[in-house]
C-alpha cells in the first residue's frame, strides 16, 4: 500500500533528479560555449578510439580544468553531475526508506548504491 | 567537417532522435549509436560513451515527471536495481574487451530484437491477479490512479525470479552498449512480472538512469566519454525528449512508431553489416 511518506520520498526525488539535468545541462552549455569559442575551425577525428587523456578521465583531472574554465574539462564537469544525479536519487531513498523504518528496503538500497560507488570510485578507476 | 559544422550536425540529428524516441517511447538512445557510427563515422566507443550521458539525462528528465504523478513503484525499481547494476558493471567491463566488430554485431541484433519487441501486439493483460507469497514479502504490490475512472487501481507483482533475472539481461546489455534498455526492461515488468503497462513503463525509465550511472563511471575512467561529442548529443536528445513529451500525439503515433521501427531494423541491419565486413 502506498501511504504519504512513501509520496513524498517520490516528491522529493522527483525534485533531485530535475534540479540535477537542469544543473548539468546548464555547465555542459556553458563548456560547449567555451569550446565552440576556442575550436570552431579544427578538424576533429573520431574514426580511430584513442580514449581521453587522463586529465579528462579522473575526477581530480576535471575538477583542475574546470577551475581554469578549459572548456572539455568544464563539459565533463557537467556530465559528472548528471551521472551524479542517479546517485544522489538512490543515497535519498535510503534516507526515506530509513525514515519510513523500513529495513529491508534500505538495505536493498544501500547494495545499490554500494555497487554504484563501486563503479564510480573502485572498479580500476583512476579516481 | 570542422567543430562548428559538426557540432550543429550533431545536435540536430540528437534532437530528432530523441524527439522521435520520446514520441514513440522506443527511447532514442537505440539510434543514436549506429546514426554515430554509420553517418559520422565515429568509432564505435566514442558513440557508446556519448549515447549513454544522453540516456542517463532523458531518463532522468522524464522520471522527474512520472514519479510525481505516482505511477512507477520504486519499491520494485529499488529491488530490481541490485541485478540491473550488477549487470551493468558486467556489462561495461565486457565492452572494454570486446573487439569494435563484435560490438557492432550484437548493437545490430539488439536493434532487430527492440524492433520486434515493439510491433508485437501486447498481450490483454491479465488483471486481479492473486498475491504472489515472494512479491508479498518483498512489498511490491501498489496501486496506480487508472485511466478509466482516476481511481487508485490494485496489482500484484509476480513471478519476482524472473523479472530478476530479465533485469540483469537488461543491465548488461546496457553496459555493453550504452544504451538504456528501456524495451527489456519492460518486458521484465509487463510480460513477466504481470505489472500494468504504465506502471512497467515509468519503473523502467525510473531504473535506466541509475543503470547508466553505473556503466558511466567506466566508461568514463576508460576514456569513452569525449567531451566534444557528448556536450551536442546529449543536449540535442535532451532537448527533443522533452519537448517530445510535451506533444501529445494520438492518431499519428501509429504511424510514426511503424517508421521508426523500420528506421531501426535498417539501422540494425548495417551495423550487422558492416560488423561482419569490418568496415567499421
Amino acid at each position: 500500500m502506498r501511504n504519504w511518506s512513501d509520496r513524498n520520498i517520490e516528491e522529493i526525488l522527483g525534485e533531485i533528479l530535475r534540479a540535477g539535468v537542469i544543473l548539468s545541462a546548464l555547465v555542459v552549455f556553458v563548456g560547449g560555449w567555451l569550446y565552440l569559442i576556442g575550436n570552431a575551425w579544427a578538424r576533429p577525428d573520431y574514426r580511430i578510439f584513442r580514449g581521453e587523456p587522463t586529465d579528462l578521465r579522473t575526477l581530480g583531472g576535471i575538477f583542475h580544468g574546470a577551475l581554469q574554465l578549459r572548456a572539455r574539462a568544464v563539459i565533463q564537469l557537467g556530465l559528472l553531475c548528471l551521472i551524479a544525479t542517479p546517485v544522489l536519487r538512490v543515497m535519498a531513498s535510503i534516507l526515506g526508506f530509513a525514515a519510513e523504518r523500513d529495513r529491508m528496503y534500505a538495505i536493498f538500497t544501500s547494495l545499490v548504491l554500494g555497487i554504484l560507488l563501486y563503479s564510480l570510485l573502485g572498479a580500476g578507476s583512476a579516481f | 567537417m570542422n567543430v562548428a559544422e559538426l557540432t550543429l550536425l550533431l545536435v540536430i540529428a540528437s534532437f530528432l532522435a530523441g524527439l522521435l524516441g520520446s514520441l514513440t517511447g522506443l527511447g532514442g538512445g537505440v539510434v543514436l549509436v549506429p546514426l554515430l557510427t554509420i553517418f559520422f563515422k565515429v568509432d564505435i566507443r566514442y558513440a557508446i560513451g556519448a549515447s549513454l550521458v544522453s540516456v542517463i539525462a532523458t531518463s532522468s528528465g522524464a522520471a522527474a515527471a512520472y514519479v510525481k504523478e505516482g505511477f512507477s513503484n520504486i519499491r520494485i525499481g529499488m529491488f530490481l536495481e541490485i541485478a540491473t547494476t550488477v549487470g551493468a558493471l558486467c556489462g561495461a567491463f565486457l565492452s572494454t574487451i570486446a573487439p569494435s566488430q563484435v560490438l557492432a554485431i550484437i548493437f545490430g541484433l539488439v536493434l532487430l530484437c527492440s524492433a520486434y519487441w515493439s510491433r508485437k501486439p501486447r498481450t490483454r493483460q491479465e488483471r486481479d491477479l492473486p498475491p504472489d507469497p515472494l512479491a508479498t514479502r518483498l512489498k511490491m504490490n501498489g496501486s496506480f490512479p487508472s485511466e478509466e475512472d482516476g481511481r487508485a487501481r490494485p496489482y500484484n507483482a509476480q513471478n519476482v525470479p524472473a523479472g530478476f533475472s530479465l533485469m540483469f539481461g537488461a543491465g548488461a546489455i546496457s553496459g555493453l552498449l550504452g544504451i538504456g534498455s528501456g524495451a527489456m526492461k519492460v518486458v521484465a515488468l509487463d510480460q513477466a512480472m504481470k505489472l500494468p503497462f504504465k506502471v512497467s513503463t515509468t519503473t523502467s525509465n525510473f531504473m535506466i538512469g541509475v543503470t547508466a550511472a553505473t556503466s558511466a563511471g567506466i566508461y568514463l575512467n576508460r576514456g569513452y566519454i569525449d567531451p566534444g561529442l557528448a556536450m551536442p548529443v546529449m543536449l540535442g536528445v535532451l532537448s527533443g525528449s522533452l519537448l517530445g513529451a510535451r506533444i501529445l500525439m494520438t492518431a499519428e503515433t501509429k504511424i510514426l512508431r511503424l517508421i521508426f521501427s523500420l528506421v531501426i531494423v535498417t539501422l540494425g541491419a548495417q551495423m550487422i553489416y558492416q560488423g561482419l565486413s569490418g568496415s567499421l
